[in-house]
């Protein structure tokens, strides 16, 4: 069994409203100059495959397919054997 | 279409909310034929017009739009519209149209973080298509919008194109047509309201046409869309007795 760690998140050239509007909270916080603060998704899935290389793939395929919209969001992943 | 009345489909995802509305507009105000579509049927049940209702299908989880492409009436919407069947998607139905590929870009949350309900302009761009022949070039349309994911996005080579190929049907613009910033309700790139894909049969907009079309509501604008695809449906059967 293994165990995926996937990240997505706004590609560079997107604006994030939700990161300014959190990074203007932490603003108020008076903890030091936090400055550009984005958002994303954290995602975990276990996955039942013969090898590591095989589920990088299964993987691949979830985070093309589903996981990212490639017109506005990069995703990465991490696979490790649980 | 029988006794030249057109059939509107209207899907029904989980969590869609508009789809008595586009059902009334079809069926009581236009006087059209109608039936709901359900999600899970992979059956279009010999409709002549698709319409991918607004709501929340799958309660916007993941991306607005991302789990209802995998509905498996979708295959159909998509082969339909790839035969040239005309094929509407308003509000969270324009995210749905993108996320299946059938249009370009993709709506990103508002750039005032802000839900927006209200009345807006839209200035219609392109009067040559099916869904705008009732329309005069330029005309200024009054048409609600409900959306808190409705900022149009792509990148520069795909919007040059949508420019050249007319592809952009409505832009947001003041009570007199003037495209201004203020009049941006989203903040959606060059203003873009609603689009077509290249050959001009798939229609996604924001804006609510079927919510403008009761005139106990005062706004019938959105029933100009309506009437543009009768127009267009009847005259392609028309033609094709001939």
């Amino acid at each position: 069994m293994f165990l995926a760690r996937i990240r997505v998140t706004l590609r560079p050239s997107i604006l994030d409203p939700q990161g300014k509007a959190v990074a203007h909270a932490i603003g108020t916080l008076n903890v030091g100059p936090v400055q550009d603060v984005r958002m994303g998704k954290y995602v975990e899935m276990k996955i039942q495959a013969p090898s590591e290389a095989e589920a990088r793939k299964i993987t691949e395929d979830v985070c093309t397919k589903l996981l990212a919209n490639p017109v506005m969001e990069d995703y990465t992943f991490e696979v490790s054997k649980i | 279409m029988d006794d030249e009345r057109l059939t509107f489909g209207v899907v029904v995802f989980p969590g869609s909310n508009c789809d008595h509305d586009a059902y009334y507009a079809s069926k009581k105000i236009l006087g059209q034929n109608a039936v709901f579509l359900w999600h899970k049927e992979a059956d279009l049940k010999g409709v002549d017009v698709v319409i991918l209702p607004g709501g929340f299908s799958y309660g916007d989880y993941l991306r607005c739009g991302a789990i209802a492409r995998f509905s498996p009436v979708m295959k159909e919407v998509v082969r339909f519209a790839n035969d040239g069947g005309t094929v509407i998607g308003i509000c969270n139905g324009f995210q749905i149209l993108q996320e299946a590929g059938l249009l370009p870009g993709v709506l990103l949350r508002n750039s005032s973080l802000r839900f927006v309900c209200k009345y807006v302009h839209l200035r219609v761009e392109n009067s040559e298509t099916r869904f705008t022949n009732r329309c005069s070039a330029g005309e200024v349309l009054a048409i609600p919008v409900a959306h808190g994911d409705g900022n149009y996005f792509t990148d520069p080579g795909t919007l040059q194109r949508l420019e050249e190929n007319g592809q952009i049907v409505f832009r947001y613009c003041t009570p007199d047509g003037l495209i201004t910033p203020e009049a941006n309700p989203n903040g959606s790139m060059a203003s873009i309201a609603g689009i077509i894909n290249e050959q001009g049969n798939v229609l996604g907009m924001m804006p609510h046409p079927e919510r403008a079309s009761d005139p106990l509501l005062r706004h019938t604008d959105g029933q100009k869309l309506f009437q543009s695809i009768i127009a267009f449906s009847l005259n392609t059967a028309e033609s094709g007795r001939r």
